[in-house]
């Protein structure tokens, strides 16, 4: 089933927690909210389930105004942030509990509940009470019961926070799976963007109540609408700059932006795997000394110190770490090969490409 | 890890010393006393003393407006601790604060204007004898004044369990598409089981043992609304009532400790799915 | 379940949201029906107190107060409270340090026998020491002979008030003091200090609010009890009468209005309790809304810190 949300508003006292946010979630689709904690994001959530009245604007389920519709006759599946099973209760009344409210038959309860005990892995455990459960087995229950009743949206609520972060990253395999097979409108909340990278077909942005972006991963990552999506999806660097001679600058550090006017103070924006770095102190532009190194796994963090005292971050892979064979406290040489020029909005007004400064031409 | 508290921590051999000494002393001793005075009733004697008619008829009084009491309090307990904590109505910190006045009351003068408000010319008696409620001297004024002093159990031990609720296990049940009442019923209910029989356990065995508050309201009618501790004192004051006294007595005190048992018993059960 | 946001329900909480509240009359109903219940069990029984102990007017009530037997009853029923009080509350210090500081076998027990004496019925209690002190009873002929006195005296009024309110105060300060912990004692004695400087200047101050409540609750109790005290009190008119018992004997003189003047005065006692009580449980609270007020400043500097790198 589809979701529409049309210029949804709402107010808590005097705190606007959502504020006109449209967005439309296609049928079968696997949706991220996204955002800082008080972002709105749980709000929407429990909106779309019916569990809060939506201040102002319309919600449409399949293309049906829901807005009046009680939350008990949306036939919505809901998973919990801490799962909320229901603790008097084992698994089997936990997930046939949806069942015996819309009165199904004794007999259709038991083979609905046994196939998804099935379908969950969750054979044997069907007289275990909650408390006698792993932290990923009640998250299983708990989204077999969100989907007892064949719902046509399934909605979580940071559906990963409650796991320690070993069984995390199995989860949300698990869960991509499980969409896959059953393909059912999905759209759960995190503040994690790795999890929504790495989860959802396509994320949606909000900050202190504003959808700011909606788009794939790939979209928000590479072409991010303004500087606070760029700096919530990965890590970006900041720095604020004069214009000077038509480009913002810092000791040698120089980003030619058009139309820039002398004296003004523009915010440059960059990603560290945007910095290219050489051990070699004229290789490139800029002057720096290699301050920090962090072992990521696959990729390395280093952290620059410019003359100047800016502290710069790098993103680089592990060979080219062995190949350049860098040490701490070694003087480096840099550039930056790609960068935006930051709005006073926050909202992008330009994008260069690379910069070739004279006599440095080589070897980039 | 014990072993290592004793050798940091002083003051044991000092605090658990005089614990045992004091609470010998004052309890354990005046009760060894009363039972080990009590053996000396011959068996026959024993139970002649303990099931004459008025003895029987006492604890009918007791048990039976006791367990009414209980119940009653139960029912009202629940509705008060859930007013207290869901709603927000004008008042409302000021009858959280009132809920305890039955504990701080003196029982004496509770019995003493519950009486006087239930007697035929009392502000609420005024109204209720003329349709046949009397409300005191009579088997309803023992319950009236049992449940007074029993009421704050409840609420007591209802109130942080409620409190402490996640409202998300209530928001899943609607979301299954249960309405408030079935919610409250098959998923609020049984969570609000065991402090419910705690409450009730507590109510009733106060209420078994209560003196002061009934003899004021009960009238205190042998076979009719006698309770049993108002049949000890009486016994007391006859010439050769001691063994009788103390036969109630015991059989009261062996009421308590069973019930205590059996509460113990019935709250493990009840709390079997919790962590 | 670590990580999970528990919200919890407070009255204040008026959510918009149809389906998970009740509808706004049922509420209504609600309230209306636990107001009945609340005036008829709370607000009119004390009320009535009042109303009745003035009923014959202010010198009536004044001459009721001031009569020499109701003087001699606050006298004894203060007397009994200053000895009860303080040894049950030293007696509550000490049980409470060895059951929550310290593992030993029994101690389930110990804390069931702590309890024991509010399963007993006070005219039992009483019973008790009519038992051991009494003509009937086991020293009760020796006592004569030494022409010493127990029972229908002020000695067997405090005894059995003793044992009545036995458990108070240690009630309330062992969860107290194990929710402390052992570590700021632990860390005393590192610093140096003597295991009584350690009790005066760290424990002490740690559980002196509990201590405060449950002496409280430990006084209105002592000051009040009736069941117990009748029983060995021998009803000695300005001799061996508490208040409670001046209340019961002015009664069945049918001296109603004298019997409420005297039990307005424990309703009053009553009403200090509840109020220092409320206040003392507000400050808890308050102080426990400030320690979450600072938590949650915590989660939202964390929450603000997201990733980025400003310069």
């Amino acid at each position: 089933m589809s979701i529409e949300l049309r210029q949804i508003s709402k107010r808590f006292g005097d705190v606007l927690a959502v504020d006109d946010v449209s967005f439309t979630v296609a049928e079968g689709e696997l949706v991220a909210l996204l955002g800082p904690s008080g972002g709105g994001k749980t709000t929407v959530l429990r909106m779309i389930a019916g569990l809060e009245m939506p201040g102002g604007g319309d919600l449409l389920i399949r293309g049906q105004r829901v807005n009046d519709v009680p939350v008990q006759q949306r036939n919505i599946g809901f998973v919990f942030q801490g799962y909320a099973l229901f603790r008097t209760m084992d698994v089997f009344s936990n997930i046939a509990f949806g069942l015996s409210i819309r009165k199904w038959s004794k007999s259709d309860i038991a083979a609905r509940v046994e196939e998804l005990v099935g379908i969950f892995g969750l054979e044997g455990l069907e007289r275990r009470l909650p408390h006698q459960l792993s932290g990923g087995q009640r998250q299983r229950v708990a989204i077999a019961r969100a989907l007892a009743s064949k719902p046509g949206v399934l909605l979580l609520d940071e559906p990963f926070a409650a796991v320690d972060a070993k069984i995390r990253q199995e989860l949300r395999e698990w869960l991509v799976r499980l969409h896959h097979e059953l393909s059912v409108t999905t759209v759960f909340v995190t503040h994690d963007q790795e999890e929504a990278m790495e989860v959802a077909n396509r994320i949606v942005i909000f900050s202190r109540g504003r959808l700011e972006q909606i788009g794939t991963p790939r979209e928000v990552y590479e072409q991010p609408v303004n500087e606070f999506v760029a700096r919530f999806i990965g890590v970006m660097n900041v720095l604020e700059l004069k214009v000077q001679d038509g480009a913002a600058r810092l000791g040698e550090l120089s980003f030619p932006v058009h139309g820039a006017v002398d004296g003004q103070t523009l915010r440059i924006g960059f990603r560290p795997y945007a910095v290219k770095v050489s051990p070699l102190p004229r290789e490139y532009p800029c002057r720096a000394l290699l301050k920090h190194v962090f072992f990521l796994g696959v990729m390395l963090r280093i952290e620059l110190e410019t003359p100047d005292g800016l502290v710069i971050r790098a993103r680089i892979s592990k060979e080219d770490f062995a190949r350049l064979n860098l040490v701490e406290d070694q003087p480096v040489s840099f550039y930056i090969r790609e960068y935006r020029v930051l709005g006073g909005d926050g909202a992008f007004t330009g994008q260069s490409s690379a910069i070739v400064p004279p006599g440095f031409g080589e070897g980039i | 890890m014990s072993e290592k508290k004793h050798r940091i921590l002083p003051g044991f051999g000092l605090s658990l010393g005089y614990t045992l000494v004091y609470l010998s002393a004052l309890v354990l001793l005046p009760l060894a006393g009363l039972i080990l005075r009590t053996l000396h009733v011959s068996p026959a004697d024993f139970w002649h003393l303990a099931t004459t008619p008025r003895a029987l008829a006492s604890y009918r009084v007791t048990f039976g407006a006791s367990l009414v009491a209980a119940v009653a309090d139960s029912i009202l307990g629940t509705l008060l601790a859930w007013i207290l904590t869901r709603y927000h109505f004008p008042g409302r910190r000021l009858l959280d604060a009132l809920i305890d006045f039955p504990f701080a009351l003196p029982t004496a003068v509770a019995g003493l204007t519950l009486a006087d408000i239930f007697a035929p010319n009392g502000w609420l008696g005024h109204f209720l004898v003329p349709w046949g409620i009397q409300g005191a001297y009579s088997i309803l004024g023992v319950v009236l004044a049992l449940t007074f002093v029993g009421l704050p159990f409840v609420v007591r031990t209802l109130q942080p369990v409620l409190e402490s609720l996640d409202r998300d296990v209530e928001e899943a049940a609607a979301v299954l598409g249960a309405g408030r009442w079935s919610t409250f019923w098959r998923v609020i209910a049984p969570l609000l089981l065991p402090p419910l029989l705690t409450g009730f356990a507590l109510s009733f065995a106060r209420a078994i043992g209560e003196y002061g508050s009934v003899v004021f309201i009960s009238g205190n009618k042998p076979m009719k609304t006698e309770i049993t501790p108002y049949l000890i004192v009486m016994r007391l004051d006859e010439n050769d009532g001691f063994d009788g006294a103390l036969v109630l007595a015991v059989v009261l005190l062996v009421f308590s400790f069973v019930l205590l048992g059996v509460v113990n018993h019935l709250e493990r059960w009840a709390g079997r799915f919790q962590d | 379940m670590a990580g999970t946001i528990r919200r919890k329900i407070t009255p204040g909480d008026v959510r918009s949201q149809r389906g998970t509240e009740e509808s706004v009359w049922v509420r209504w109903l609600l309230i209306g029906a636990g107001g009945v219940v609340a005036s008829v069990f709370l607000i009119l029984p004390l009320v009535n107190v009042f109303w009745q102990a003035f009923s014959k007017g202010g010198a009536a009530y004044l001459s009721a107060i001031s009569h020499p037997d109701t003087w001699a009853a606050i006298k004894l029923t203060l007397l009994v409270a200053v000895v009860t009080v303080p040894l049950n509350s030293v007696f509550g210090v000490a049980a409470a340090w060895c059951i929550a500081k310290f593992e030993f076998p029994g101690k389930a027990l110990l804390t069931t026998l702590i309890d024991l004496p509010f399963s007993v019925s006070p005219v039992v209690a009483g019973l008790m020491f009519v038992v051991l002190f009494g003509l009937q009873g086991y020293w009760g002929r020796w006592l004569q002979d030494h022409n010493l006195r127990v029972i229908f005296s002020a000695t067997g009024i405090t005894l059995a008030t003793v044992f009545i309110t036995f458990p108070f105060v240690a009630r309330e300060l062992i969860p107290v003091m194990k929710a402390n912990g052992s570590d700021q004692e632990q860390a005393a004695l590192t610093l140096g200090a003597s295991g009584w400087q350690t009790f005066w200047r760290v424990t002490l101050p740690n559980i002196k609010w509990g201590l405060l409540y449950g002496v409280i609750l430990c006084n209105a109790r002592a000051m009040g009890e009736f069941g117990a005290v009748s029983v060995v009190s021998g009803h000695i008119t300005g001799r061996t009468d508490t208040l409670p018992l001046r209340v019961d004997k002015l009664y069945n003189e049918y001296n109603g209005a004298a019997a409420f003047a005297v039990a307005s005065l424990l309703a009053l006692l009553a009403l200090v309790t509840l109020g220092l009580k409320t206040a003392l449980e507000w400050r808890t609270a308050a102080l426990q809304d400030r320690a979450q007020a600072v938590g949650s400043d915590a989660d939202k500097s964390e929450a603000d810190n997201h990733p980025s790198n400003a310069t």
